[in-house]
């Protein structure tokens, strides 16, 4: 049952109404309500352990939250599978990067490709006949997203072997490459230097504009993350305590007193 | 083969026409574009350019109008050239890297009307000082990605204009008429090009080079090195570069052979070895850079490995250059040096992409004896060039079989090279510049009465006719006590070291010389790792006691070699300090061409400066420092002032 409807740009792409998810008795997130439109970037903050994270594994179907509904293209959904959640079009880069260490930077972004490949195993096996021509037509599309991120001069290596930096892009260009309705990035720039958190700021941004990807992405970098989104939900403690433009959301004393403390 | 054309092709967008009639299915350029080398023929490009120049004319560029030709090495800006050149207009390519500020000022200065660029970071540059270039209509564009929403008005994308162009040629026989007489007007004497020099004092200057002059010199190099259409380069060198114009673009349009354009300029390396080039040129530093990586990964290599390589590089050492230079050598050195081929100096010559080179050439700066050699004996043919934009390049040129690496050659043909009474060389070259663009008083200033240009730099034949050339004439100075004073010439030598990638020597007028150090951050970094010495940043590297240690000890091993030669001896370096960042373009501290700024480096640092002559041990400094995307910041730090070990003098004649 893969009947989806389209959104069009603007609308709501998916909806979090009042999920809650607990570990035994540790309550990562309580009742948090929010919604992703279509095509927008956003952001969600929070200081350490505020749930964060755990919410980006609610929405791929990592986790499975004990209460709440998740709405994703009009249509409601409570448990699911990762790979399901992956064919109807959400991708995921990690905070700890989670690419094949061994293996080049295109086949890694090649992996991106493997749920679209449709021609049999056998075939696959010889690479002859069906299998070769959707292999060259994956790679095209491949070496499209290679040329979009600027990795053509690491195309060969074996990503264990790249700087932190780059290792973060190539996982975005697996990502980009299951061509995904929704995108979502846990902590992209974390431990880059500036110059790298730029280009990744570009390249988030070009993503929007030129594949109309709609993103939601996890960052602690509140300059980065007052440049690049849309609209910010901020979390603590698994409780939502704003949503709203970056500016509304600078502006609110919950936020303030959440990242700067409180005094007492 | 002798087709090199007659005297009647003396414009670029004659040549064209010529190589698409002679050899229209010969490859002319090639371009790695999504991971696939795409090829455009001699008679495709000759088609693409017609049409392309169509395209131009009907957006209102008309002849003498300056365009300015801006991005890294891809056809279509290779291809803006031609047909900027075809309407009769003149192309001024412009460094790629350049601050918006420095591209506002040549811009401006060169009255540039429209501009042909690479991508969206050149739109914007040129968009963000649009307001300072009066006379500027329309950017044309190669690369869309991120211009979607730009206005119309102000950028156009190349690939309609071609487009544009080519209905226009079926649709209004007129203009293809219009077109034919622009470039069947075209003479010799035309202004060709116009390039900006590096800037290495002050403002750079616009070099006028007329068609005929450009063409006559690249005739002169082809049949010098004997290149044919056969032959392949890869264009990695800036675009605004005398030499990247000179031997990609004047040469392969004189000689017919192909340009490819690499994917990007990190892949050149790959790229290179992909198409295996047969002519190539790169600075000394790129020499340098390859030559470390080989001796990294060859500590990294297994023993049997290791060894072989030692010993295969022993071989060489001794019987490589001869071999190359068709020498005398005795049949069992022969007979090993071909098994070290095998082994050794083959796959080498593959990994560096150097398998098919016939002719290498290096220039720009001098080059370490012992990296010269080391290409030579692995059976590179390197050979070493002097020349200039004023002399659209080619000033000297070493010929196959008379090479050495302190040198630079004699004159190449048809140049006449005079030494003048203060030692600054003076030479007449077919290429040489009509003058410089908009300011004849500078042009007046380079030009000797009798019609010779001043180089600038100072130099002497060698008893070979080879010329040598030791510093710039003007950095030729003396010390307090009289003693010559070259500055280069120390630099140099501290160069030759791979831990040392830049240095500033000080001493014009002082009792003793003195100099910063740059550290190489590979090699160093390489070697810290290799001592578990751990480091976070440049700073903490340069800072180091034990790479100071090690820098001193280079310091004392150059002050050792510098106390044998007579005229040098006066100028051991007494003190040095090892700088805390590296010298950057984007501060001014470097030319674009990655030429040291000293005046600017002694004005910038002058405490680290008083501090290397009061005898202090350390000083302090802060600096301010441009990011890549034109913000500024502030670096501070202290920073050790260490004596170094000086030598007797041990000749007999002292310098007065």
């Amino acid at each position: 049952m893969q009947s989806m409807i389209e959104v069009e740009r603007g609308a709501e792409l998916l909806k979090v109404e009042n999920v809650s998810l607990r570990f035994g008795g540790v309550k990562a997130i309580t009742d948090v309500s929010f919604t992703i439109l279509k095509g927008e970037v956003r952001a969600i903050i929070g200081p350490n352990g505020a749930g964060k994270t755990s919410m980006l594994n609610v929405i791929n179907g990592f986790y499975h939250p004990q209460e709440g509904e998740i709405t994703y293209r009009g249509q409601k959904r409570s448990r699911m599978r990762p790979h399901v959640a992956a064919s109807q079009g959400i991708a995921r880069t990690f905070q700890n990067v989670a690419l094949f260490k061994g293996m080049t930077t295109l086949d890694n972004i090649m992996v991106g490709r493997s749920l679209k490949m449709t021609s049999r195993f056998f075939w696959q096996m010889f690479r002859h006949g069906p299998a070769m021509r959707e292999e060259i037509e994956h790679r095209k599309f491949v070496e499209e997203i290679i040329d979009f991120l600027e990795i053509e001069h690491i195309r060969k290596v074996p990503v264990g072997k790249l700087p932190y930096g780059l290792q973060k892009r190539v996982e975005l260009g697996r990502a980009l490459a299951m061509e995904p309705e929704l995108l979502l990035l846990d902590e992209p720039m974390a431990g880059m230097n500036l110059e790298e958190k730029e280009d990744m700021c570009r390249f988030i941004l070009d993503t929007a504009a030129q594949y109309g990807t709609t993103i939601a992405l996890i960052e602690h970098d509140m300059g980065v993350v007052m440049d690049l989104s849309d609209r910010v939900v901020v979390l603590e403690y698994g409780i939502k305590i704003a949503d709203g433009t970056p500016d509304a959301v600078k502006a609110n004393q919950k936020v303030i007193d959440a990242y700067l403390g409180v005094g007492h | 083969m002798t087709d090199i054309a007659t005297a009647e092709l003396d414009t670029f967008p004659k040549l064209l026409a010529h190589q698409a009639r002679v050899r229209p299915l010969r490859p002319a350029m090639r371009h790695k574009d999504l991971g696939i080398w795409r090829q455009w023929t001699w008679a495709e490009m000759a088609m693409t350019v017609r049409h392309y120049a169509l395209g131009l004319m009907a957006h209102g560029v008309a002849a003498g109008d300056k365009v300015a030709i801006i991005g890294n090495n891809r056809p279509k800006l290779y291809w803006s050239m031609m047909t900027v050149q075809s309407i009769g207009a003149v192309p001024v390519p412009v460094y790629a890297d350049a601050v918006a500020e420095e591209m506002a000022y040549v811009l401006a200065h060169a009255e540039v009307r429209f501009a042909c660029v690479q991508d969206q970071e050149q739109v914007d540059k040129i968009l963000s000082v649009a307001d300072q270039i009066a006379g500027l209509m329309l950017v044309f564009y190669d690369e869309p990605r991120g211009l979607r929403d730009y206005d119309p008005s102000r950028i156009q994308a190349i690939d309609s204009v071609i487009d544009q162009g080519a209905a226009l040629m079926l649709a209004d026989p007129e203009a293809v008429k219009r077109l034919d007489a622009a470039i069947e007007g075209g003479t010799g004497s035309d202004l060709s090009v116009i390039l900006y020099t590096s800037g290495t004092t002050g403002r750079s200057k616009g070099v006028m080079l007329s068609a005929g002059g450009c063409i006559n010199a690249a005739r002169d190099t082809v049949a010098f090195d004997n290149l044919t259409d056969r032959d392949n380069v890869i264009a990695y060198l800036p675009l605004a570069w005398v030499g990247d114009h000179y031997l990609n673009y004047a040469q392969a349009l004189v000689a017919g052979f192909t340009i490819n354009c690499p994917e990007s300029p990190e892949t050149a390396a790959d790229d290179r070895r992909e198409v295996g080039t047969t002519f190539a040129f790169a600075p000394p530093r790129v020499y340098e850079s390859m030559l470390t990586r080989i001796m990294i990964r060859m500590e990294d290599a297994g023993w049997l490995k290791r060894k072989m390589f030692h010993y295969y590089m022993g071989v060489a050492k001794k019987w490589g250059a001869k071999v190359l230079d068709q020498k005398p050598v005795p049949l069992l050195a022969r007979l090993n040096y071909a098994l070290g081929e095998m082994l050794v100096y083959g796959p080498l010559k593959n990994v560096l992409g150097m398998t098919k080179v016939r002719v290498a050439y290096t220039a720009g700066e001098a080059i370490g004896p012992e990296l010269f050699s080391f290409y030579r004996s692995i059976g590179l043919n390197l050979k070493q060039l002097y020349g200039q934009t004023e002399a659209f390049l080619y000033v000297t040129a070493q010929a196959d079989g008379a090479i050495r690496p302190d040198c630079v050659g004699p004159a190449t043909p048809n140049v006449r090279i005079r030494i003048a009474g203060d030692g600054e060389v003076l030479y007449q070259s077919p290429g040489q510049f009509i003058g410089y663009f908009k300011d004849a008083e500078k042009t007046a200033e380079t030009m000797t009465e009798d019609g010779y240009i001043r180089t600038g730099d100072a130099g002497f034949f060698e008893k070979d006719g080879q010329l040598r050339i030791i510093d710039r004439a003007k950095d030729v100075g003396k010390l307090k006590n009289g003693a010559l004073y070259a500055p280069k010439y120390i630099e140099n030598k501290l160069k030759f070291f791979p831990n040392i990638r830049e240095v500033v020597a000080f001493g014009q007028g002082e009792d003793c010389i003195t100099c910063f150090i740059n550290i190489d951050l590979t090699a160093v970094g390489n070697w810290a790792e290799r001592n578990t010495i751990s480091y976070g940043s440049y700073q903490e590297l340069a800072g180091h006691p034990e790479v100071y240690a090690m820098i001193a000890a280079h310091v004392a091993e150059v002050n050792r070699q510098l106390a044998e030669e007579p005229m040098m001896a006066q100028s051991q370096v007494h003190r040095f300090l090892i700088l805390h960042k590296e010298l950057d373009a984007d501060d001014g501290e470097l030319t674009r061409t990655q030429k040291v700024r000293r005046s600017f480096i002694a004005e910038r640092y002058a405490p680290l400066v008083a501090a290397l002559y009061n005898g202090a041990e350390e000083a302090d400094i802060s600096t301010e420092v441009t990011f890549e995307d034109g913000r500024k910041g502030v670096i501070s730090a202290r920073v050790k002032v260490m004596d170094a070990k000086t030598y007797p003098i041990t000749s007999l004649q002292h310098a007065a």
